[in-house]
């Protein structure tokens, strides 16, 4: 069954079609990865999937309802997780308070107004965190200012604020760009454990291709806005409009 | 205790103490002394610091958490103030009914102004805010006397109706704003050798509503909703795309702020049953900014202290005046003391804004983050060298 | 209505409208460049009226003589107050200098409002760009409230008149130029004096700005501050002089005024609020939305005291400039010519 279906979705960017008739279907409990060149249209294409942006024609439908023309929020409420490129973090808050917050949105909705009950009696929620930030590793920098750590670190942050809501479709951003070579294979334990363990749907965008093809179970290849390719992992290796779009011999 | 963590609960006893024990300790030098004009523990200048440090500490819940800088909130103060007045005419000169009154009007209020501004952030909710107090103090002097009594003000008078009260008989004085019989302007003197404290009822009833907002605001402080709202003022876009929407995180701390106002009228007019449309005026507002930034905006205690410091200076400076100087320096040759007060003359009676402005500057120079961020900033420094050192 | 009212209005809207431009236009110089809140630029224009005011006491600086030829009340030769000036320069010149005080005072208030421009920004405000705008408002706010005092200190709490040049008093029938009767649209000589040197100043700082090498630098930096910098321009220098040139213009706003309004050592303060305004308005960080927020606002703010108008919205004087305000940022969310993200954090 289909978790995401995206049909014909086009944006353009004043004289620049950064997205031409975009399909893709990702098949639910399935690691969808998307490949490209650079300004191929990838994170434009995660923008119109978490409302950042709104396509110009097309749909996006996960699990049968619409999520073009609603806010943020309640993309995220429908179960559906960003984890972003650049981070995008509370960075006065400390790492705990960081991942409470998803972590209470994914428990409370979009609004509580849980204004007397102490943050430290909220057990339950505290401790799914410190959870989250164990698998990552990050168990010992609970304390820290978030703004003080080091970009790795952040992105680590980044995806514990992303899994500890337990979306039903998790996107990823170049989730381990600026992370060195043994934090980069943890993750990709963290993220097959649970991909596995949960049957979590992920799509993901990785300009590594290490990380892609020991974590994909299918791969869409994006170059100027179009999807040109669609197959297994090891279908994409070998075949040359792949190898074109990325050397550039395409058109 | 009280749901409180041990370092908050001793935060908020020591608040305690500080209140409990004002009478006392403002009132530092023996009365008649040279230098009594320091001594702040009268009855109508505590029960101002207490008002204004509540006012202040609600609007840090909405400035010091969500980082929204209101313009406008001396209007849910003058709201209050209103409403506050028109329960003491209408129904009982009792004030717990004007209090209750004064902070449920403002919170209305603040709905509304809150539900249009906050569709803006950053500069322009300032602004939006802002014109809506001006609206508010410019309709209050002018179209509104009816019900605000115009540039001469709201007060109470002997032929109000006085429901609960039962209708006064046309002799006699207007009645004082009272709890239950208690008037507020009520005081006891004590003398202790040289010094005179004074303990008043309109205060204490003050402290106690200030001991309870300042418990409140800890409790907001430390929940997870006050998580959300720091969240809000670090990352109001990521906040979103967590799930979370802001809006109604923002409007709800702006309604807890515009009640915080409005209590703070309603006990200003229970003090002094008189309320007029200056105070709702930018400058109002523009006052309870700086007395969040003084003290240290985001911190508990800061605007407290940012309300205390500034009306001390208020008071106390502007009255100040050559005679005193004078009599301060009578022990030094003439031609130094007449210099000595021709140097601090500027600074003091009239001239006491100027030394608020230096004060301004001067803290923001040399103590960023306020009187509680400077200063911690400052502990820190010293502690950290001293333990490098060792 | 009818259509010379509604003419008169426009016109009585010009001169408030000229000072909110001036003032606007330096405070969002100022937000654009630095991104610095300046709550004392309304302590500028106040100093610039108060140049004014001084100069005029330097000019009509007199000594006296005795004339023995006449004699005052008590019978003693009568004391002669005569200006240096008219010592120096003759009876004739000397009065007409003192009699344009106003407009040499603007000679005078450039370098005075530049110089203090300078070591405001040198001084204090370059400390404050990496501060938070927390930080700003109360710093400023205490400078303001300190000029305010020393000016207060010196030249004590009331209205000093300063008169505008003999020839600028009286009026200008300014219906009779466009073919109505006399005596419908009459408007003082020295209203149309501001009015057109707010439009040289406004148009001088567009030019400035638009056409030499100098301004095309700050615009840029207006843009994008950290890409200037890369690009290896020093642009904290230029923003220095920027700074000074805001609060010259904010001075020579307030040298003019003076013969309008006299001057008060709070004056500024009154204006700061209404050029928040007229900024926020305009759109943060666009120069000519603050012109047109300012003209906008005191050509509305005239209208709404008229009596037909009161008549039919009792109050609407008092408040037309913030329900304006409210009206336009709710219809457009960054004033009328407002950029992206300027100011919304």
């Amino acid at each position: 069954m289909s978790a995401l279906e995206v049909r014909g979705v086009n944006k353009r960017f004043g004289g620049l079609q950064a997205l031409n008739d975009v399909n893709l279907t990702v098949d639910e409990g399935r690691i969808h990865a998307i490949i490209g060149p650079n300004g191929a249209g990838k994170s434009t294409l995660l923008n119109c999937f978490v409302g950042r942006l709104t396509p110009d024609s097309g749909t996006v439908m996960f699990h049968g309802k619409s999520l073009l023309g609603i806010q943020p929020h309640q993309i995220n409420q429908a179960g559906v997780s960003r984890v972003f490129q650049t981070p995008e973090i509370f960075s006065d808050l400390t790492v705990l308070e960081n991942v409470m917050i998803p972590a209470l949105a994914h428990r409370d909705g979009i609004f509580e107004f849980n204004a007397f009950k102490p943050l430290r009696r909220e057990t339950e929620i505290r401790q799914r965190a410190i959870d989250v930030l164990e698998d990552l590793g990050m168990e010992d920098k609970t304390d820290m200012i978030a703004a003080s750590m080091s970009r790795g670190d952040k992105r680590r942050l980044e995806m514990a604020m992303g899994l500890v809501q337990e979306p039903k479709l998790l996107l990823l951003d170049e989730p381990t760009a600026g992370m060195s070579r043994a934090d980069t294979n943890n993750t990709i334990d963290v993220l097959r454990h649970i991909g596995d363990s949960r049957g979590l749907t992920m799509i993901i965008i990785e300009h590594d291709m290490h990380v892609v093809f020991s974590l994909a179970d299918r791969i869409s290849v994006l170059a100027q806005g179009t999807v040109i390719v669609e197959d297994a992992p090891e279908h994409i290796k070998g075949n040359v409009k792949v190898q074109e779009a990325y050397l550039g011999g395409a058109h | 205790m009280l749901g409180l963590s041990r370092n908050d609960f001793l935060l908020l006893l020591f608040v305690l103490v500080l209140v409990a024990a004002a009478p006392i300790f403002l009132n530092p030098f023996p009365e008649g002394s040279e230098f009594a004009q320091f001594n702040a523990g009268y009855p109508d200048l505590m029960q101002r610091f207490v008002i204004f440090g509540i006012f202040a500490i609600g609007f840090n819940i909405l400035f010091g958490l969500t980082g929204y800088l209101s313009f406008g909130h001396a209007a849910f103060l003058g709201a209050g103030s209103y409403a506050g007045v028109w329960m003491l005419k209408l129904l009982t000169i009792n004030v717990i009914p004007a209090i209750v009154v004064s902070t449920i009007v403002a919170g209305i209020f603040s709905v509304i102004i809150g539900y249009i501004s906050l569709r803006r952030s950053g500069i322009y909710f300032s602004i939006l805010t802002l014109a809506f107090a001006q609206m508010s103090f410019a309709l209050a002097a002018s179209v509104l006397t009816p019900i605000t009594g115009g540039e001469t003000g709201l007060q109470t008078a002997l032929h109000d109706p006085r429901i609960l009260d039962g209708a006064s008989d046309g002799a006699g004085n207007i009645p004082a704003p009272s709890l239950f019989g208690l008037e507020m302007k009520q005081s006891w003197q004590v003398n202790v050798g040289d010094w005179l404290w004074t303990f008043n009822v309109g205060y204490y009833l003050s402290a106690f509503v200030l001991l309870i907002a300042f418990y409140i605001a800890i409790r907001i402080f430390r929940s997870p909703f006050g998580m959300m709202l720091k969240a809000v003022k670090s990352n109001n876009q990521r906040l979103s795309y967590t799930g979370i929407s802001p809006r109604p995180y923002t409007l709800a701390a702006f309604v807890i702020s515009g009640m915080y106002a409005g209590l703070a009228g309603g006990l200003m007019v229970a003090m002094d049953p008189l309320a007029g449309a200056e105070r709702m005026q930018w400058t109002a507002s523009g006052e309870v900014v700086l007395m969040t930034i003084l003290g240290g905006v985001g911190t508990l205690v800061g605007p407290v202290l940012g309300a205390g410091l500034i009306k001390y200076f208020e008071n106390i400076f502007s009255k100040i005046n050559d005679n005193l100087l004078h009599q301060w320096f009578a022990f030094m040759p003439d031609g130094i003391e007449d210099f000595m007060v021709t140097i601090i003359h500027p600074f003091v009676g009239k001239g006491w804004h100027l030394t608020l402005g230096l004060m301004f500057m001067l803290v923001v120079v040399f103590l960023p983050g306020g009187l509680v961020g400077g200063l911690s900033g400052l502990y820190r420094r010293v502690f950290q060298r001293r333990s490098k050192a060792q | 209505m009818e259509l010379s009212a509604f003419l008169l209005q426009v016109l009585n809207g010009l001169d408030k409208g000229s000072a909110y431009a001036l003032i606007a236009l330096g405070l969002t110089l100022i937000f654009g460049t630095l991104g610095v809140v300046n709550f004392a630029h309304g302590a500028l224009f106040m100093i610039g009226a108060f140049c004014a005011v001084t100069l005029q006491k330097i000019l009509t600086h007199s000594f006296i003589t005795l004339d023995e030829t006449k004699t005052d009340f008590l019978g003693k030769p009568l004391k002669v107050k005569t200006p240096y000036v008219e010592e120096w320069f003759g009876q004739v010149a000397g009065q007409a200098i003192i009699d344009w005080a106003v407009p040499l005072a603007i000679l005078f208030a450039i370098p005075v409002m530049l110089l203090i421009g300078f070591a405001m920004e040198r001084g204090l405000i370059k400390h404050f760009y990496k501060r938070p705008h927390a930080d700003q408002i109360l710093v400023t706010f205490g400078l303001a409230i300190v000029l305010q005092e020393i000016i207060k200190a010196y030249f004590g709490a009331n209205q000093i008149p300063v008169p505008a040049p003999e020839a600028f008093i009286g009026s200008l029938d300014f219906g009779t130029l466009i073919g109505f009767d006399p005596g419908v649209i009459i408007y003082p000589y020295w209203r149309v004096v501001y009015f057109i040197f707010a439009m040289i100043i406004i148009a001088a700082v567009f030019a400035f700005l638009q056409f030499t090498t100098f301004g095309m630098v700050v615009r840029a930096g207006m843009a994008d501050r950290e890409t200037v910098g890369l690009l290896g321009i020093d642009i904290d220098k230029r923003f220095t002089i920027m700074f000074g040139i805001a609060a010259a213009v904010a001075g020579l706003a307030g040298v003019m005024y003076t013969p309008i309004n006299p001057p008060n050592y709070h004056m500024g303060m009154d204006f700061l609020v209404i050029s928040f305004v007229v900024v926020v308005v305009g759109g943060m960080g666009s120069l000519g939305g603050a012109v047109l927020a300012g003209f906008i606002l005191g050509i509305l703010e005239s209208f709404a005291s008229m009596r037909e108008v009161i008549e039919f919205i009792p109050g609407i004087n008092q408040v037309v400039i913030y329900l304006a305000a409210i009206v336009i940022l709710l219809a457009r969310p960054r004033g009328l010519l407002g950029r992206k993200g300027v100011m919304e954090s």
